[in-house]
């Protein structure tokens, strides 16, 4: 934003590192509309979504009508949230000295390349080949399994659903539940083809297929030595790591190997021990629809003879900070990651999550990606959204995501802006913006609008000349086709309400059943 | 009362009728509307499409041309909703402090027009006649941005004749969402798809909304469908009378 005109000086922002380009899994490879027009043609993916999405919905909303005080507990979970990003860099000095304190170790990384250096050479140093993983989307997010495997260590998914995604040779779809896009005959099918050791007569019962997961991943936590995770929160006040899960892997895999490595990002940090019972509330009920989850696992550093041996805590900015920098965007990095706003988000239903090419899809992926790789490269996800505002009421800390679209959407149209004003020979302003402030110049007086209400009228003519078959209009040129190509348009009125009024605005009987 | 009637630019243009309705319901029910010729458009789609800078002259013209009235109706949950919940906020953006304020003043006194009827006025049974099945369409921003809750059901229940369906999925978007239509096209006809299988199984003949967009684009698949149900905005609905029927 120049700084004419009374406005406020440009932000900081604007020179902020962002998540570094070719590593790691913030960026697609098409922009969303094109994916998702391919996923929409998908009927398999509409059907494994819609029910899924519709089940974990009902559940939802029965648990959270149960409490007289969720509005409170929303509030305070912002509360806190706000507090904490407000004063990260506090927050996450004191996380290291705790941590620090109860024999963990504590390492910062810039960006994706730096925090899969500093795992590698981690896990290389314990001497292991293999590493069993906690499910975790910021790992997905910096490309871990990939920098593991260039380095020879393989990265052994141990979450149903990321095992699901890993053998399939897929991505996940879904902050939550990354398999959802696959339904049971699909998911027998992958562990019949992928899954060493698999009965080739597998049925697709939920029964069988946790069994075939479950002996399978019971001989990879028994040999593991190092187990890497991601974290739900991390307890500034006592330096403890809370890992919240479904399925009892993810205690396994953090307490069983010698070496516990775990990636969080740097907003993950709360003040105090006593705002865990504010998550621990809102967290189940908005993500799974359960009143409490079943495995809650918390640990601060090391402890002699009980789990690991060693820790280390590696605590990833990619991007995070240039949100920061941000005032009104900063409120992305409130998530915690519940997926309440995919599951209710009538897009993210329809085209699932790999159309946003991001970990992070959905409204809140459409808020975050973009802050984290900066909006250039994620230009599209702010308008993946028609701004209905269920992401924002289904919200467990009221992060108000229609409102950070639309600044984002304006910080993507004053970057565009700024080019034009930097190279005024060479840029040439989109067919959009032409046609955006040529609508304001015609807003901009009544008299301007009332002749281009007038000329609209032109498209009456063919009707007053008995060529128009309809009262609607069916086709309309480029970019109005995209409206035309599966909906009618109307035809502009005899009589604008303006000229109604003006002559007198005389009511008839019978003369409102003019409908849209 | 006297009450200002910001039509807003796509009634005005577009359909008329849900202006006119307005004007005619509010006068049966004895008050003075009056409609300031300088209004044009509340910004909401340069808003809603990051061209904030664009929209400024026009909230600074909202709360010029609204300012002197004590109450301003709005056939229109979207326009009201834009006027209450952006125009302070966008003034503050660019800085403009004493902008900021007068908006704010001027939106308290904004009402859309089930929520005048209901909450302000106090009536519920506006004396109309609609002998018809329609089914209730609340849009999402009368839902969930100016939260009018059961206000336009409770006066459709009122309404003479009327046979009112209730909406399978009647909270979730019907794919409009301004230049989202146009941007995400593929993606707003499927939900329009699910909107109008829903619609159309009520058996209504006519959906009923507060809101001339989303009509627009309900209305326009329908038609495209040739489906035999229309969509109608709810003033049409509150401001048809016995004589109506007769005259229709």
């Amino acid at each position: 934003m120049p700084g004419n005109r009374g406005e406020r000086p440009a932000p900081a922002f604007l020179g902020m590192p962002v998540a570094p380009r070719g590593v790691g899994h913030l960026r697609g490879a098409e922009p969303f509309p094109a994916a998702a027009r391919k996923a929409l043609a998908n009927t398999q993916l509409r059907r494994n979504l819609a029910k899924a999405t519709s089940t974990i919905r009902a559940k939802r909303a029965a648990v959270v009508a149960e409490l007289p005080d969720w509005e409170d507990l929303r509030a305070a979970g912002q509360a806190i949230k706000a507090e904490a990003i407000a004063h990260l860099g506090r927050y996450l000095e004191q996380l290291e000295e705790q941590v620090t304190a109860h024999g963990g170790t504590v390492h910062w990384a810039r960006d994706a390349i730096e925090a899969n250096r500093v795992i590698v050479d981690l896990v290389r140093g314990t001497g292991a080949t293999e590493a069993v993983k906690v499910k975790s989307i910021v790992t997905d997010e910096i490309g871990l399994n990939d920098a593991l495997a260039a380095a020879g260590i393989t990265a052994r998914e141990t979450d149903l659903a990321e095992l699901i995604v890993q053998l399939g040779h897929d991505r996940p779809s879904h902050i939550l539940v990354p398999a959802i896009h696959r339904n049971r005959a699909e998911i027998r099918d992958i562990f019949r083809r992928e899954m060493a050791g698999a009965d080739p007569g597998l049925s697709d019962t939920p029964a069988a297929l946790t069994a075939a997961a479950r002996a399978y991943l019971r001989r990879r936590f028994l040999s593991a030595r190092v187990g890497i995770s991601g974290a739900n929160f991390a307890v500034a006040e006592t330096g403890t790591l809370c890992v919240v899960e479904s399925e009892g892997n993810g205690r396994m895999c953090l307490t069983l190997p010698d070496t516990l490595i775990t990636v969080m990002g740097i907003e993950k940090v709360i003040p105090r021990w006593a705002d865990l019972g504010v998550f621990m509330q809102l967290l189940p009920r908005s993500s799974t629809g359960e009143r409490m989850n079943p495995y809650t696992t918390m640990w601060t550093g090391v402890a002699p003879g009980d789990g690991p041996r060693e820790f280390h805590l590696v605590l990833l900015d990619n991007g995070r900070t240039a949100a920061l920098a941000d005032p009104a965007g900063r409120q992305a990095l409130h998530c915690i990651r519940c997926s309440a706003c995919l599951n209710v988000c009538p897009v993210y239903e329809r085209t699932g999550g790999h159309a946003y090419g991001s970990v992070y899809p959905g409204p809140i992926g459409a808020v975050l990606s973009p802050q984290l790789t900066g909006i250039e490269d994620n230009a599209s996800l702010p308008y993946a959204s028609s701004l209905c505002g269920a992401c924002y009421d289904a919200c467990p800390v009221k992060i108000d995501i229609p409102s950070l679209l639309v600044h984002l959407r304006a910080r993507h149209v004053e970057a565009a802006g700024r080019r034009s004003a930097a190279a005024p020979t060479r840029w040439v302003p989109g067919a959009e913006a032409i046609t955006m402030a040529a609508a304001a110049w015609v807003m901009g007086s009544p008299a301007r609008l009332a002749a281009a209400q007038r000329a609209s009228r032109a498209a009456r003519v063919p009707a007053r000349l008995g060529r128009a078959r309809h009262d609607r209009i069916r086709r309309l040129p480029p970019p109005l086709s995209a409206w035309t190509a599966a909906r009618d348009a109307p035809l502009p009125p005899a009589m604008t309400f303006r000229e109604w009024w003006q002559r007198g605005h005389v009511v008839q009987p019978g003369a409102e059943r003019e409908s849209p | 009362m006297r009450i200002a009637l910001f039509v807003t630019c796509l009634a005005d243009t577009l359909f008329p009728a849900a202006g006119r309705a307005t004007v005619r319901l509010l006068e049966r029910l004895g008050h003075e509307v009056v409609f300031p010729q300088a209004q044009t458009c509340c910004g909401q789609m340069h808003v809603n499409t990051g061209y904030l800078r664009d929209a400024l002259p026009l909230v600074r013209r909202y709360v010029d041309v609204f300012e002197g009235f004590q109450t301003v109706v709005v056939p229109s949950g979207s326009c009201a909703g834009s006027v209450r919940h952006q125009h302070e906020m966008l003034a503050r953006r660019f800085g403009d402090e004493a902008l900021a304020r007068r908006a704010a003043a001027v939106a308290a006194r904004t009402y859309e027009l089930s929520q005048l009827l209901v909450d302000v006025l106090g009536v519920e049974d506006v004396g109309a006649y609609y002998p018809h099945r329609v089914t209730y369409h609340p849009t999402c921003h009368s839902l969930r941005v100016l939260r009018v809750g059961e206000a336009p059901l409770r006066l459709l229940r009122k309404v003479a004749g009327l046979d009112l369906a209730e909406l399978p999925d009647a909270e979730v978007c019907c794919g409009f969402g301004g230049t989202f239509a146009l941007k995400n096209a593929d993606v707003s006809t499927a939900m329009l798809a699910d909107k109008m299988r829903n619609v159309l199984a009520t058996g209504a003949e006519a959906v009923v909304a507060g809101d001339s967009s989303c009509l627009m684009h309900i209305g326009g698949g329908l038609s495209r469908l040739r489906a035999g149900t229309k969509a109608v905005h709810l003033a049409e609905i509150l401001a048809s009378t016995r004589d109506d029927a007769r005259a229709g």
